[in-house]
């Protein structure tokens, strides 16, 4: 089995609004030298299979047609062994 | 008599004021499809109407382009059926494919409710090539995440083959900044697919139809479609 951690981001000609917002935020608590923020999405699941090829390529079908949108993000994944 | 189809999605909210708007207000059928549904019941027109269907997780319309009643929705846009994302249904049309691009959260990061002229920005199509009345349209707004978005090839296909049918105006007519109430490129309040059987548009004109809702304008919408089938 594998545990598989997938990371979604906009695209960086995307404008990312809530990062903005959230980094007015960190300008009123006093962190000035903070730049760039930008806000993506964590998923985590398990993959039952014990063969990485295949678990591989379930992973990334899983992030190509629902858990990222290709029009305005992009995604990278890693895939642990777990027992 | 035509007959609307409105696609009930679990987190739907605005599908009861399609389905009055169609039969009480425009005096034609209508039926509420299910969307574990396998088949449209005969509908010559399907509604995708607003809300927030499986509460907007992931992506808004993310989901709902799983449901059963999808894949009959496709074959018959495929036919060339006529289907009309609003709002939350115009972020799953997009989703599903059949419309190009993507919605972002609006420049604001604020939710925008309230009333919105869009101008007229192509006749070429079913949806707009009836209404003679008028070429500014009031219509109401309800959305987080209605900021248009699609790539610079994207956006010169959709100019070539007029499919940009709604843009974000003043009163007046003229495409500004400050009438971009959600920053889409190009004020872009409502596109159709290349074959102009499929729209989306993010105002709601089933919520304009009547004159006491503050305009009817959005019945011009529904008529134009309407006349289009009657002949």
């Amino acid at each position: 089995m594998f545990k598989a951690i997938v990371i979604i981001r906009k695209r960086p000609k995307i404008l990312d609004p809530e990062g903005k917002a959230v980094e007015q935020g960190a300008k009123l608590l006093g962190f000035n030298n903070v730049r760039n923020t930008r806000i993506g999405k964590y998923v985590e699941f398990f993959v039952n299979t014990e063969n990485k090829e295949d678990a591989e390529k379930e992973v990334y079908e899983y992030c190509n047609k629902l858990l990222a949108n290709p029009i305005i993000e992009d995604f990278e994944y890693r895939l642990e062994n777990v027992e | 008599m035509i007959k609307f189809g409105v696609v009930v999605f679990p987190g739907a909210n605005c599908d009861y004021d399609a389905y009055y708007a169609a039969k009480k207000t425009l005096g034609h059928d209508a039926e509420f499809l299910w969307h574990k549904s396998r088949s449209l019941n005969g509908a010559d027109v399907i509604i995708l109407p607003g809300g927030f269907s499986y509460g907007d997780y992931l992506r808004a319309g993310a989901i709902a382009k799983f449901s059963p009643i999808v894949e009959e929705i496709i074959n018959f846009a495929e036919r060339g059926g006529i289907v009309i994302g609003i709002c939350n249904g115009f972020q799953i049309l997009l989703e599903m494919g059949l419309l190009p691009g993507a919605m972002l959260k609006n420049k604001s990061l604020k939710f925008v409710c309230k009333n919105v002229y869009i101008k007229i920005a192509s006749r070429d199509n079913i949806f707009t090539n009836k209404i003679t009345e008028k070429n500014i349209l009031k219509i109401p707004i309800a959305h987080g995440e209605g900021n248009y978005f699609a790539d610079d090839d994207v956006i010169s296909e959709l100019k070539k083959n007029s499919q940009i049918v709604f843009q974000y105006s003043d009163s007046g007519g003229k495409i500004t900044e400050e009438s971009n109430p959600n920053g889409s490129i190009m004020n872009i309040a409502g596109i159709t697919n290349k074959r102009k059987n499929v729209l989306g548009l993010m105002p709601h004109p089933e919520r304009a139809c009547e004159p006491l809702l503050g305009s009817g304008d959005g019945a011009l919408i529904f008529n134009s479609v309407i006349n289009n089938l009657i002949k």
